[in-house]
């Protein structure tokens, strides 16, 4: 359904022959190759920098109170939304901004805000910086449910009695062991940053946007054959996805060859003070400065007029909670009927999928890949095709072909979340309860599930962040009769007053972060006599 | 269910033939009669921008009323992007879904009304036989029949008028610009404090039509569909204005707010301190919102500003026609559009003609507080209409190629 139209076929508009008239306007788009570099590289060094950062930290973590508190406020921002994250920090980091606020007129001596490009400049910095700060949490946690079972301590443990620094030991022991479980997820978020719409509206440049941003502008031009042209765009953004994926799986072969000295080199203290040094702190400015860009929001959703240099609001006000508190009700129910069931379904689906092909020791088949797929296709483009799809067979719009509609992207979530853990659980624990005699399924009840209970309920609660965060699929397959949580707040920050889109935020951070403290904290409860067993905790 | 729709589609025709006979100018009231037994009962799917929360407030209270007089329920579907129903409806299209379309009614109009009209994605004509539609005095007011130029034919129905109109603070400014050339000199000199929405935003589209018309000796040619021909000379006059105006701009015109809540903002934060709006009434309702000091007052340019009516559409293949019809012509009564025009409420311009009200409907509109920083009607200055909707698309278009390298 994106391909089609690409190449000119839509019947319902007219375009009833093949051809490559779309292809030919897109290429002719002013500024079109700015679009596709902005794409590329940002995808790119937002997800190198993000893996630094997580990197960098794990291999710092003594599991001091420092580094605990850290890691446990990370978390939390994993259920920020997308959007809400861009607009604190552009609110931040403006020249008008919480920081500017701040220092003015005091330190800056400015009574007018300087007019200065930081959001939305030219080279998207702004955008990865704002993703960054979304990524990091999300790598961190993915990390840190695989951990569980790779046992780092054991491993430190080892190369500390060989004399390694501690965090030499764990880039040499445990990093090269680690890196294969959390390769997936890495590979997402090089797919997301490379296609990543709203944090890009936010955040990006303008002048063009991202290629993503200008795919979007196309689908909702009023001039409808422009979407054929938006098609090829479709199109040539799942290549600049792609080819940012083959880059990035090309550096990760030189690194293998390149590392291979440096893993048995036997050095054993160079460069560990920076490290230990440099993971606190670049983890520690990554969660302070989205707790800043929260902080703004929560200022922002009680504040009355607010002048320039001023670092607080003139007036408080209680308004716009009141404003918006009535209606959400229904939403709230809404996203989390869908969210629940999506998940559990998806968890279903995934658990079975992983379980059969344990007990029939099947490879990872190359067909995974067509469950990325929706991944990395701009929504826009085949959301359309779903639509008509639905409507073909009859299907109206309702509750169960939204949460169908959320499976597309909970199912690849889940997968990519749990499959590593699952798959390279030792066999040998299941092997034992089948020796002693246990048939399969009570060898899966009580032995395997209850070994990846952590990693199971971190992505449950990815997934559930996933389902929340749905909005084009929640609006067009719901044909506008299942208001979630996100439709309300897409739909008010298209009217940009921040107090309110300040509210809408909060509120729907709400519902993932109390799947994020569930999945940390049920496994602590559950496993409260076997420390080992409690994972990301 | 059959049987009710073609009913409806009868319904509709003859009313449509009635009002075709210069003897009887509205519906018979047996037709209208038919309409609202029908709807009564219907759920109306309501496809309609919200990301302004007085609009949606007032939207609710539509909801109330409908279902209270006639029975109708109404289920407001908040839209980002009007462009979203009208994928819906395509698709619904595409995929042969032509009786029991999801989207009742669109809150609609210009390039949007155009390509669903084009696309034959629009049911029709019913406008002209709802009974308030007289109200708006259409053989007077081409705006009602002419919707960015295209003709309407009934096949939407008048909902809200808007104006553009310039605010400023007047701690900052101390005399606004009155036109386009002051504009820039004002500019020059106060270099990073006025922008636009970045082209093709409609308040971005409407701020260069507007120095287009107003840069131009004779705008007649606008208002027709554009020759190619044309193009270099009639625009000539824009670009050179553009090209002087962007460096004074803010950030220097190397990047742009993306919409009027954008702008808003902008100047919330005292960044800019002249803006622009499509609603005369925008600064005032900012003002209450706490987004805008109450020092911002608002002006227009000596010329006229330009404006346009947005409408209600109603899907080819909506499945509640009847309760869709019912609303649209609830939202063209004089209690509906003055409960509307309260700024208070949500400040959007009418589209009753005044003379063709009743005096007690009339004192519904005379005792509206406008608010500090809303123009009164007769200082808004003379309405220039919408050009052709292939001017602006081309000047759009000029206008990517040109500033996006």
């Amino acid at each position: 359904m994106v391909l089609l139209p690409a190449f000119g076929y839509l019947p319902v508009l007219g375009g009833d022959t093949f051809h490559l008239e779309a292809w030919q306007a897109l290429w002719a788009r002013a500024g079109l190759h700015r679009s596709i570099l902005l794409s590329y590289f940002s995808g790119l060094i937002t997800t190198l920098v993000a893996l630094f950062i997580v990197v960098l930290f794990l291999a710092a973590n003594q599991g001091t109170w420092l580094d605990r508190t850290i890691r446990r406020l990370v978390s939390p921002l994993l259920a920020i939304p997308h959007a809400a994250v861009a607009f604190g920090l552009a609110f931040l980091i403006a020249p008008s901004g919480l920081l500017a606020r701040w220092l003015s007129p005091g330190v800056t001596g400015w009574e007018r805000p300087p007019d200065l490009l930081i959001v939305n400049d030219p080279l998207g910095l702004a955008l990865m910086a704002g993703l960054v700060l979304k990524e990091v949490p999300f790598l961190l946690l993915m990390s840190l449910a695989a951990l569980a079972q790779l046992h780092p301590e054991r491993r430190v443990t080892l190369a500390r009695s060989l004399g390694y620094a501690p965090s030499i030991a764990w880039l040499k022991c445990v990093f090269p062991a680690l890196y294969p479980l959390i390769r997936l997820p890495v590979y997402a978020v090089i797919a997301y940053a490379t296609s990543v719409v709203d944090m890009a509206l936010i955040l990006g440049p303008t002048l063009p946007p991202t290629l993503s941003v200008s795919i979007i502008t196309w689908f909702n031009d009023p001039d409808l054959s422009r979407r054929f042209m938006a098609s090829a765009g479709a199109v040539l953004q799942l290549g600049v996805t792609l080819a940012a994926l083959l880059t990035w799986w090309l550096g990760e072969q030189a690194v293998q060859r390149l590392s291979q000295r440096w893993l048995v080199n036997g050095s054993r203290l160079s460069g560990s003070a920076a490290i230990a040094f440099g993971g606190r702190a670049l983890l520690s400015t990554v969660t302070l400065l989205a707790m800043s860009a929260l902080a703004g929001l929560a200022l922002f959703s009680v504040a009355g007029f607010w002048r320039f240099p001023d670092a607080l609001p003139g007036t408080f006000t209680l308004d716009h909670w009141q404003r918006i508190l009535p209606s959400v009700t229904t939403p709230l129910i809404n996203t989390l009927s869908i969210g629940l069931s999506a998940t559990l379904i998806a968890a279903f689906l995934v658990v079975a999928t992983l379980e059969h092909a344990a007990r029939h020791h099947l490879p990872a088949r190359r067909v995974q890949w067509l469950l990325y797929l929706p991944l990395i296709v701009p929504q826009v483009a085949f959301l359309f095709g779903l639509v008509v799809a639905a409507e073909s067979v009859g299907i109206r719009p309702q509750h169960a072909l939204v949460v169908a509609a959320h499976l597309l992207f909970v199912v690849p979530y889940l997968y990519l979340s749990l499959s590593e853990a699952y798959r390279r659980l030792d066999p040998r624990w299941v092997q034992v309860a089948l020796s002693l005699g246990a048939p399969p399924w009570r060898a899966f009840w009580q032995i395997r599930l209850p070994l990846l209970l952590a990693p199971l309920l971190t992505a449950c609660a990815v997934s559930l962040a996933v389902s929340i965060g749905q909005y084009l699929p929640t609006l067009l397959l719901g044909g506008g009769r299942v208001p979630t949580i996100t439709t309300e707040a897409v739909a008010m920050a298209s009217g940009g007053n921040r107090r309110l889109i300040a509210v809408l935020a909060l509120l729907q951070a709400l519902l993932p972060f109390i799947g994020f403290s569930l999945a940390l904290l049920i496994p602590r409860l559950v496993w409260a006599k076997r420390r080992q067993m409690r994972g990301a905790a | 269910m059959p049987n009710n729709r073609n009913s409806l589609r009868a319904t509709v025709a003859m009313a449509v033939l009635a009002l075709a006979l210069p003897a009887a100018a509205t519906p018979h009231t047996s037709d209208w009669q038919s309409i609202m037994a029908e709807a009564k009962g219907q759920t109306v799917y309501w496809n309609a921008w919200a990301g302004e929360e007085r609009i949606n407030t007032y939207i609710s209270w539509v909801a109330q009323q409908v279902d209270a007089r006639y029975g109708v329920e109404l289920v407001h579907v908040k839209l980002g992007d009007t462009s979203e129903a009208v994928s819906r409806v395509l698709a619904e299209k595409q995929a042969g879904n032509d009786e029991r379309g999801s989207v009742d009614m669109i809150w609609i109009n210009g390039e949007n009304f155009a390509a669903m009209k084009a696309n034959g994605l629009l049911f029709g004509p019913w406008a002209d036989a709802m009974p308030h539609y007289p109200l708006t005095d259409p053989d007077n007011t081409p705006a009602v029949r002419y919707d960015w130029t295209i003709p309407v034919d009934g096949l939407e129905s008048p909902w809200s008028s808007s104006q553009v109109v310039f605010y400023y603070d007047t701690a900052l400014v101390e005399n606004h610009p009155n036109n386009m050339a002051e504009l820039l000199e004002w500019a020059t000199l106060n270099p990073g404090e006025f922008t636009y929405p970045q082209v093709p935003n409609f308040l971005g589209n409407a701020f260069i039509t507007q120095a287009m018309l107003e840069l131009s000796d004779s705008t007649k040619l606008f208002y027709e569909p554009m020759q190619a021909e044309d193009f270099d000379t009639a625009t000539a006059a824009l670009w050179e204005f553009l090209d002087e105006l962007h460096p004074h701009l803010w950030r220097s015109g190397r990047a742009f707010p993306s919409n009027s809540a954008d702008l808003r903002s902008l100047m919330g934060d005292s960044e800019i301190s002249i803006a622009l709006s499509f609603s005369a009434t925008e600064a005032s309702g900012a003002i209450a919102n706490h987004e805008l000091p109450d020092t911002v007052r608002s002006y227009v340019h000596d010329s006229g500003m330009i404006g346009n009516m947005s409408f209600m559409a109603i899907p080819y293949n909506a499945q509640h026609k009847a309760g869709a019809m019912v609303v649209a012509n609830y939202l063209m009564s004089p209690e509906a559009q003055a409960e509307k025009q309260d700024p208070k409420v949500w400040g959007s311009g009418t589209i009753l003609a005044m003379d063709m009200l009743s005096p007690e409907e009339r004192a519904l509109f005379d005792d509206i507080d406008l608010g500090i920083a809303t123009l009164p009607p007769s200082e808004l200055g003379e309405l220039l209409g919408q050009p052709h909707p292939s001017w602006v698309d081309a000047i759009a278009e000029a206008w990517q190629t040109r500033y996006v390298n």
